[in-house]
């Protein structure tokens, strides 16, 4: 286990220095020129040159990408043009918004998509099943930003069940700092009415950005449960007369997980992709919201560092599944 | 459905009752009528004759993203399975890399570096696409190579690109034929946002990211100005989902098997 483990914390090392090979492709060999792209068309000639010699621009290729690595080992990510501050700090204000979103739309895509798989499977070809299927095909080919802009029009503006756009009401003011996470940070200041209102924010959000990653869950479970449910063990057991249900959970579910898991890795990049125009949607300020207003400011630096940042914590999180894949797995600890 | 959609597509020149780009400020925002069954837009043009024009625009995108993309993917994979050893690791070890990226995320720090356009939103798609070709082949090469009539042609001395090219490439098709269905689809989507945030095709053309993220104020109001190309998108995307289920259900012989 531990062998296999190295192996893959070696291999996620070789894909981060990878990453960070293709930000650096496309930071400063893609555009014609990077230092206009990083400081704006209407730069100085003297801004330039100084922005050439900081950078190291003036130099090989392959000595560019050796600063560029140990900036960003340092975690300078350079500095944005829109806000002026470096491209570090603005990351570090957004990320906590698009974990806590990221997170509860992981929840519902887990909650909602695990279960409709695994009815859509027991109950095949029946009512349940081809709503299931039918929701979830609608699911993966629907434009998530238009259902976001639905959600808010219907229960927000018409019908008024839910608060609008952003993460908390502007009457409240925002608990003490701790983490970023609105709801632990108000739930730690024992703050009720901000807990309440941030949660009621995050409704409608987590349910427009999960529901892609829903209904690939959902495909994937069933499919993985039928895989299995005519598998020969499952009809010794039946056959050993043990109850339908301890069939499925007992049996089928462990085995359906282990496909079900890799997806649900995968679906963690669909849900990073979909905050960019959630969070749009939305006005949440988090790292997507960020990465859009920066790319239509062509804020270089910006877009680059959400880029690197978002690739790494995609690779960590895929890391952590196939660490548990492999627990759930003795097969692929063995191979 | 997809049939449908293409002939519509092609068709939109006919089809179309007025110029995407007509407008009729008089009647701006005009709701669904006999003159104009979907509407008006915010600027008084017809919404069903942008759509059909932007149905010919997203057939575009998913076919040059599928050519670039699949051509470029299946190029790679194919070699890598075939040719094995250090090659196929170190072309895997770059898959990987283009893997660790959410698509959207990548499409648009590329897009961002080319500029804003459409032409240069296409390249971006491509880009973050045709790593899943490069897999797919790659595993079907792997296969394919220990086959006997790869060894015959070996043996009648037939040089490795030729083998490549007209034995191991044709056979390898069949995943990649799906794929290609579900990758249009997801062109046309990946389109469609980059266009909704600013980056893609650009106001005035009658691309439905474009027209959904043009109506977004009318959405409580004069909803059909951002729904109608939305549901376009839907009906597209479905089309192409159903088309590489199908597909795929045809060509795999497990399946077929139940």
């Amino acid at each position: 286990m531990s062998r296999y483990i190295l192996g893959r914390i070696a291999s996620t090392g070789l894909v981060l220095l990878g990453v960070s090979v293709l930000t650096f492709f496309i930071a400063h060999v893609v555009p014609a020129d990077p230092v206009l792209v990083a400081l704006g068309e209407h730069a100085r000639e003297d801004q330039i040159a100084a922005y050439r010699k900081a950078y190291g621009l003036d130099r090989p290729v392959p000595e560019q990408f050796i600063v560029y690595l140990g900036r960003v080992v340092r975690g300078d990510l350079g500095t944005s043009i829109r806000t002026r501050r470096p491209v570090g700090e603005d990351l570090r204000e957004f990320m906590p918004a698009t974990i806590e979103l990221g997170g509860a739309a992981w929840l519902v895509a887990l909650l909602l998509g695990i279960p409709a798989g695994i009815l859509s499977a027991v109950y095949k070809d029946r009512i349940f099943d081809h709503l299931s299927r039918l929701g979830a095909l609608i699911g993966a080919s629907l434009p998530v930003f238009w259902l976001g802009l639905v959600l808010l029009g219907l229960f927000y503006y018409r019908l008024g069940w839910f608060p609008g756009p952003g993460r908390l009401d502007v009457a409240l003011s925002p608990p003490p700092l701790r983490t970023g996470l609105l709801l632990f940070d108000a739930a730690l200041a024992r703050d009720g009415a901000v807990l309440r209102n941030a949660l009621g924010h995050l409704v409608l959000p987590a349910l427009t950005l999960g529901l892609f990653s829903t209904a690939v869950i959902a495909r994937m479970t069933r499919s993985a449960m039928l895989e299995v449910l005519y598998q020969d063990y499952i009809r010794t057991a039946r056959a050993k007369g043990l109850q339908e249900r301890r069939v499925i959970v007992l049996h089928a579910l462990k085995n359906a997980m282990i496909p079900t898991l890799t997806i649900v890795g995968i679906s963690f990049g669909s849900l990073l992709s979909g905050a960019v125009l959630t969070e749009t949607v939305f006005a949440w300020p988090g790292l997507g919201r960020y990465a859009t207003a920066s790319a239509i400011s062509l804020d270089f630096p910006a877009v680059m560092g959400v880029t690197l940042v978002v690739a790494l914590l995609y690779t960590l999180v895929n890391l952590g599944v196939d660490l548990v894949y492999a627990r759930l797995d003795p097969r692929v600890r063995y191979e | 459905m997809v049939v449908v959609y293409a002939l519509l597509a092609v068709a939109a020149p006919v089809l179309a009752p007025h110029s995407p780009v007509d407008q009729f400020l008089e009647q701006r925002l005009e709701r669904p009528s006999r003159t104009f069954l979907l509407g008006l837009d915010q600027l008084g043009r017809d919404i069903l004759s942008r759509i059909l024009y932007g149905a010919r625009l997203s057939l575009v995108i998913g076919l040059v993203v599928v050519a670039l993309g699949g051509v470029v993917g299946t190029a790679v994979g194919v070699t890598a399975g075939f040719v094995g050893g250090r090659l196929d690791n170190a072309l895997m070890r770059v898959t990987d890399i283009f893997f660790a990226f959410p698509s959207l995320i990548l499409a648009m720090a590329i897009a961002a570096a080319l500029g804003p356009s459409l032409t240069h939103a296409m390249v971006a798609i491509a880009a973050v696409t045709w790593p899943v070709y490069a897999r797919l082949s790659r595993a079907q090469a792997l296969v394919l190579r220990r086959q006997e009539f790869t060894e015959a042609a070996r043996a009648l001395g037939v040089s490795e690109t030729r083998i490549i090219l007209r034995h191991i490439m044709p056979n390898a098709l069949s995943p990649i034929i799906v794929q290609a269905s579900f990758n249009m689809g997801e062109a046309i989507l990946i389109a469609a946002g980059l266009s909704f945030i600013g980056f893609g095709a650009q106001p005035p053309t009658p691309e439905w990211g474009v027209m959904v993220s043009e109506g977004r104020d009318y959405i409580t109001t004069q909803w059909w100005v951002p729904t109608f190309p939305a549901l376009a998108i839907l009906a597209a995307v479905t089309g192409f989902n159903l088309l590489g289920d199908g597909l795929r259900d045809l060509l795999d012989p497990r399946l077929r098997r139940r």
